[in-house]
């Protein structure tokens, strides 16, 4: 096993036959666009990428169970509160999927919740924003995982196997979600002035923050060619967005509400979509600590694993009686 | 298993989907013992009917074969023709064979 | 009501043979079917399907706070799936009893006030520590499995269904909560007195549960009197108990009254959040 995970990285100076033997393998395992699976060589790079990629994902689920979390108690209806609280825990599961697929990597979860826990990990920003209004439910829904389907469907055919088996299953658990915060929306912005007022107004804060989903545009966006030529990334960041754009643009139509962007149209001549610009300053913040619940979420998290630090410890202290039992019997 | 205290070990989770299916791996958890184990494959894996039987396996407990040694496991039915029906030509077109 | 198709749209990703990741909802009887049936309950019945689903309902709103709390991630979504149960009992018993004074569920759930709700002291009862919420799902756990057991045998079909559908979903909680009674009890001396403190804070509203109402003399056979499924709770109870080496608390029942609508002081704000955003925009839909 250590041999396999020494590996290296493009550019250390000379490998020994066995890695050489070992990459020359992963670049054909690339190349047939078939998948490396865990106990594969691979670059330590390559490793080191998809468990960054990875766990920033799954902490993104994680941590974007708060904002939800929020409305379960309040929701409107008995109807919705089920909805809401299948799918926040469904954003659990995510989150654990995509642990799983990291532990394959090599790397615990205890390793990785502690990095969140200690504000060294990243992710996505949009959840640093609070959910004020119940038609947050239906933003959130519609526009965050709207933008969150765009961006893994391509990912269910990434090159490293658990990864892809997982956003498979994620894809297919998320298709409901992001029709039940769209029929949200639809049923307020069909209901009072209030409800519809409240619908716009979840729509103009969150419209920004979706298209900023997909990161900094292509002229900006370091990591991306490495992972394009890996085939762990598909299509770039700017691709998915006018994707994700003009997906919405459409569907905003059938909530009779509007986005909130005056420049937004469709360019014939160059056959893009054409939106305002975009906060890049402020997304920067908010991914450095500075959005307006940073704190908050990290805070909640640390909480609920200090507190149930005694759980954890009398769980596995009764499991090491019982082998103790087990081994005298 | 060389855990620190509190830390619970690693499982692997198979899903049989219907009778007459094999399990199948579905992906993994955490858990303190082999039974709570089988409890949270049951609420995390099979949510939405996925599955009518689990089997959860320490993770540790798991033999591999090695990926380097490709060649030596799994290449020699390779160029054994003769093993499949494809094989033998000349009895094309005799009915029920 | 026709199970649906499986879903299809990401067969092109991935292995679509892999069969663990097949979905589909399945067959079951729903709050929607009840909410919409023929057969409507008479004033008795709808009184007694109004507490089970005030008891489920309280009770489902207490676990939803564990989601996103959990002392793990796996049991964020254990304690998850409880909540969803008891929400889907809550919702059918809601349904059927809305159904006698032509209401829906959410009239029910969100336009009554604090004194019309017939839930039972216990479940009103706050979280506390994850060892709080555990001894809570014993005690009531075992309780409605008792109950839903013995309702099977309901002379009302929609109680007798609605209970065949509850009793295997509390069967899991049973056994959800006798587990982590043994882990907590057995577990470390820190636990085992966590979980001492949560029994001495519970015991108090245990006996509530098993006083009978003159109701249930007069429902005849579509009820089932709470202090006839006491002496069976108890020896699993204390079974339990002494396997996880817990003692009986010595401290008195509490003179609770829920079911009158006499309430612990905890209800009122579980209903002013429950229901405050529905109560904002009345007749409203969602």
């Amino acid at each position: 096993m250590a041999a396999q995970q020494k590996g290296s990285g493009s550019l250390s100076a000379v490998l020994s036959p066995e890695e050489q033997a070992g990459q020359d393998r992963f670049e054909q395992i690339i190349a047939d666009d078939s998948r490396i699976e865990p106990r594969d060589w691979m670059p330590e790079a390559y490793r080191k990428t998809l468990t960054r990629q990875m766990s920033q994902h799954a902490h993104s689920e994680i941590i974007g169970m708060q904002p939800e979390a929020n409305w379960i108690t309040r929701a409107p209806s008995l109807k919705r509160k089920a909805i809401l609280m299948a799918k926040v825990q469904d954003e659990a599961g995510h989150g654990l999927y995509l642990y799983s697929g990291t532990e394959t990597l090599g790397t615990p979860r205890d390793v990785l919740n502690d990095q969140l826990m200690e504000g060294k990990a990243k992710y996505s920003s949009i959840f640093n924003y609070p959910a004020r209004s119940w038609a947050d439910m239906g933003a959130i829904g519609w526009l965050v995982d709207g933008a969150a389907i765009a961006n893994q469907v391509p990912l269910c055919r990434a090159s490293f196997g658990p990864y892809g088996r997982a956003m498979v299953r994620i894809c297919k658990e998320e298709s409901f979600h992001q029709r039940q915060g769209f029929e949200i929306l639809l049923e307020l912005a069909n209901g009072t002035e209030a409800q519809k007022k409240m619908a716009q107004d979840a729509v103009n804060r969150f419209y920004a923050p979706s298209l900023m989903m997909f990161g900094p545009p292509d002229s900006d966006s370091p990591n991306s060619s490495q992972s394009t030529a890996w085939k762990i990334k598909r299509f770039s960041n700017d691709e998915l967005r006018q994707r994700f754009v003009g997906m919405i643009a459409e569907q905003v139509k059938v909530l009779g509400l509007t986005l909130p962007d005056p420049e937004l149209r469709f360019d014939e001549k160059s056959g893009t979509w054409i939106h305002m610009d975009l906060d890049w300053v402020e997304f920067k913040a908010v991914i450095a600590g500075a959005g307006p619940c940073n704190a908050q979420r990290l805070q909640r998290r640390r909480d609920a694993h200090n507190e149930g630090a005694w759980v954890r410890e009398a769980a596995a202290a009764y499991a090491a009686k019982m082998a103790r039992k087990t081994e005298v019997a | 298993m060389t855990e620190t205290q509190g830390t619970w070990p690693l499982w692997e989770v198979f899903v049989r989907s219907s009778r007459g299916l094999s399990h199948v791996h579905a992906g993994s958890l955490h858990a303190p013992d082999s039974e709570m184990a089988l409890r949270n494959a049951r609420d995390l894996y099979t949510r939405r009917n996925e599955g009518i039987s689990l089997w959860v396996v320490a993770s540790t407990d798991i033999i591999a074969s090695d990926p380097d040694a490709k060649g030596m496991y799994f290449e020699s039915p390779q160029g054994k023709d003769y093993r499949h029906a494809t094989y033998y030509v000349k009895s094309e077109g005799v009915k029920h064979l | 009501m026709s199970a649906s198709k499986t879903d299809h749209t990401f067969d092109s990703f991935g292995d679509s043979s892999a069969s663990a990741t097949r979905v589909t909802p399945g067959n079951a009887l729903r709050p929607e079917d009840i909410a919409i049936q023929q057969e409507k309950p008479g004033e008795l019945v709808a009184q007694y399907a109004l507490r089970l689903g005030d008891d489920a309902l309280i009770l489902a709103q207490r676990l939803s706070h564990w989601i996103s709390r959990g002392p793990e991630l796996e049991e964020d979504i254990a304690l998850g799936n409880i909540a969803l149960d008891q929400l889907g009992h809550a919702r059918s018993f809601l349904s059927y009893a809305a159904l006698a004074w032509d209401k829906t569920e959410d009239d029910l759930a969100y336009f009554r006030e604090e004194e019309d709700f017939r839930s039972l002291h216990i479940f009103e009862q706050p979280n506390g520590d994850f060892g709080v919420t555990v001894m809570r799902q014993l005690i009531t756990s075992i309780y409605q499995h008792l109950l839903y057991t013995a309702l099977l045998d309901s002379s009302d079909e929609t109680i007798a269904a609605i209970s065949a559908k509850a009793v295997k979903e509390i069967d899991y909680h049973r056994d959800h909560a006798i587990a982590w009674t043994l882990r907590l009890g057995l577990g470390t001396e820190e636990s085992a007195s966590r979980m001492r403190h949560a029994l001495d804070i519970l015991w108090p509203y245990v006996g509530e549960i098993f006083e009978d109402e003159e109701l249930h003399a007069q429902l005849g056979d579509v009820g089932v009197a709470p202090s006839s499924l006491h002496a069976a709770w108890e020896e699993e109870f204390t079974s339990v108990l002494k396997d996880a080496e817990l003692e009986l608390p010595t401290v008195p029942f509490a003179m609770a009254r829920g079911r009158r609508g006499e309430h612990s002081e905890h209800l009122g704000f579980i209903l002013a959040e429950m229901q405050v955003l529905a109560r904002k925009h009345p007749g409203a839909t969602w």
